[in-house]
């Protein structure tokens, strides 16, 4: 077991300066007005904190009331409307910028996920968005000074039909010329990597499989609550529990959202709200090629570690990785058909646990210890949208899907771009006038249903 | 689990033996058809929080395709009815309207309905 995720603390201080561990003053003072300087985490906080009780440390961000007005408003507050925030405040200038959220930060699908990360797309503009995003991932908790966990353990999509190794060996060339660093492996080099695999049936004997060594996990949370921590030391406005209920325009140009604290004046703004994109879109008076559905995942009791890499095994809809507290992480198919109950058919979760058992028979009596569901937006060709809309000021992010957590970082820094400049090369091919001119980014190969 | 009345066979079936045909009542736009038709009919979807209308086979009983009425919140079913339609019954949309009065579905609805 070579390869776990890094020790907690060597995360937090490894790489940063001794002055800058000892200072209390927030690494960044742009645009902050008010409040206490956000305090910088170390391994001499936790010791200094440990003397006096743990009575030092301060709130993450701030909860302050919406003002009238902002340059930037972004609908969302899951990681992708985080990230977005941060990058325009970071790489634009901007931060007289407002997250408005209907629930609590991170409650959507960013802190519902089963937490694969990997780049190993198809599909070029696919490669680069989702390559951006792994390699902000690997120096995301010290650009934060938050940690996110990430555990590059590795990732292993399996081969379980003639078609699908093909495909795989197909993504396989296409990567070696993106640059991305994946290869296909035999089934004996499976079984090496991952021995509590049954690589040889029942139903699906596994043929070998497309493995991305630096691909693997994070910790949700903590990236919606790192970017929210930043995004507040910039001094932009992060607002709970306020819902967008409807998007006010003069003629095609957006000026402001109406909201369950009040109305707030903006001339652009950038919806980022996963499920319930379609919602927006209606509010804002277009229509989006886009259907919400549940999708499902679930948790065993906590075992002894078992299974350091994530494994993936799309044929038969399941996927499985071991968390840092013991839990076996399962992720399953999608609903196929719209809802919004958050919780998705039981059926579903009899399928996965099924197959998943044929080809790890160790978890068949493990028992479940939870079970839930996140709305995800589904696109005809299992791509992202990253674009303008037919509203003047209004930006879309929409659309990842069942597999956008591992593009948090690297949307919202293209997205930023999008929302501050009108440009940008990684999502010019991710327009929402695709769909119209046939222009698809077809990843439905490659990613099976779940990813 | 969501079971569905099959108005063709009569069986109330469970999830596990139909498959879902996705929304209902699309005006079919051909080759030779206007890009935003074409557009709209492939991919733009109503995708509502609330009532919707849409399609289901009864893969493993009859086989046949029918529509039925199911809100996307509380999974509530108003009603099935045959495919050889161009409307919802009317007795389906009085339902709705009881259960979500001001309810909007591409142009139907109450306020579709006063107009
Ligand atoms: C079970 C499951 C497993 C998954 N597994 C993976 C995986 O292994 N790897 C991977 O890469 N991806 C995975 N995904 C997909 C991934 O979770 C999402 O693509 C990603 O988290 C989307 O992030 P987001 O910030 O766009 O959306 P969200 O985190 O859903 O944030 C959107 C926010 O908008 C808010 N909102 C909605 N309407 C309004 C309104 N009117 N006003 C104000 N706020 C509003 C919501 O409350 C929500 O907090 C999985 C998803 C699910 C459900
Ligand atoms: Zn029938």
């Amino acid at each position: 077991m070579g390869h776990r995720a890094a020790p907690v603390m060597s995360q937090i201080s490894l790489n940063m300066p001794l002055r800058r561990i000892y200072s209390d003053a927030p690494g960044r003072t742009t645009g902050r007005t008010e409040g206490t300087p956000m305090k910088r985490y170390s391994a001499f906080a936790i010791a200094r904190e440990a003397f006096r009780h743990h009575t030092g440390w301060t709130r993450a961000w701030r909860s302050p009331a919406p003002k009238s007005r902002y340059d930037v408003v972004i609908v969302g507050a899951g990681g992708h409307g985080l990230a977005t925030a941060y990058w325009l405040g970071k790489n634009h200038g901007i931060t007289n910028v407002a997250v408005l959220e209907k629930g609590w930060l991170g409650g959507g699908n960013t802190g519902r996920n089963t937490t694969i990360i990997r780049s190993n797309y198809l599909q070029d503009p696919s490669a680069a968005l989702y390559e951006k995003s792994r390699s902000l991932f690997e120096t995301m908790s010290q650009d934060l000074n938050y940690n996110v966990m990430f555990s590059p353990r590795g990732v292993l999509m399996l081969a379980q039909t003639e078609h699908e190794k093909r495909g795989y060996l197909r993504t396989a060339h296409a990567n070696a010329l993106q640059g991305i660093d994946t290869r296909f492996i035999g089934p004996k080099e499976v079984k090496e990597i991952c021995p509590i695999m049954n690589t040889e049936g029942p139903r699906y004997p596994v043929l070998g499989g497309l493995w991305q060594k630096r691909a693997g996990t994070a910790r949700h949370d903590a990236v919606a609550w790192g970017y929210a921590r930043a995004c507040s030391d910039m001094g932009m406005d992060i607002i709970e529990q306020c819902e967008v209920t409807g998007v006010t325009r003069d003629g095609g140009k957006v000026t402001g959202v109406d909201t369950t604290r009040g109305r707030i004046a903006t001339d652009k703004m950038g919806i980022v709200v996963a499920g319930h994109s379609g919602r927006l879109a209606e509010m804002a008076g277009f229509r989006l090629p886009i259907e919400s559905v549940p999708l499902q995942a679930l948790v065993s009791e906590p075992i002894k570690p078992c299974m350091d890499i994530v494994v993936m095994a799309n044929t038969v809809h399941g996927y499985l990785s071991q968390s840092d507290k013991g839990e076996m992480v399962i992720g399953g198919g999608t609903d196929a058909y719209n809802a919004y109950t958050q919780r998705g058919s039981f059926h579903h979760i009899e399928e996965t646990v099924r197959s998943l058992i044929e080809i790890f028979p160790m978890i068949s009596r493990l028992k479940m210890l939870r079970q839930w569901g996140g709305i995800v937006d589904m696109t005809g060709d299992r791509s992202p949208i990253l674009s303008k809309t037919p509203v003047d000021g209004i930006f879309i992010n929409c659309g990842w899907g069942t597999g956008g957590f591992k593009a948090t970082p690297g949307s919202g820094f293209a997205f930023a771009e999008l929302m501050a400049t009108g440009k940008s090369p990684l999502t010019d091919a991710f327009s929402l006038d695709r769909f119209r001119e046939g222009r698809f980014i077809d990843e439905s190969v490659a990613a099976g249903v779940a990813h | 689990m969501l079971i569905l009345h099959c108005p063709y066979c009569g069986v109330d079936a469970d999830e596990t033996e139909l498959s879902p045909g996705g929304e209902a009542h699309l005006t079919r736009h051909g080759p030779g058809s206007d890009d935003t038709d074409f557009e709209s009919y492939l991919f733009m979807r109503e995708n509502p929080k609330g009532p919707q209308f849409e399609r289901w086979r009864h893969a493993m009983g009859c086989g046949k395709w029918f529509h039925a009425a199911r809100h996307t919140v509380t999974m509530q079913v108003f009603g099935t009815y045959p495919a050889q339609t161009q409307r919802p019954p009317q007795e389906i949309l009085d339902r709705i309207s009881a259960a979500q009065p001001g309810w909007r579905w591409r142009d139907l609805g109450d306020e579709g309905q006063r107009a």
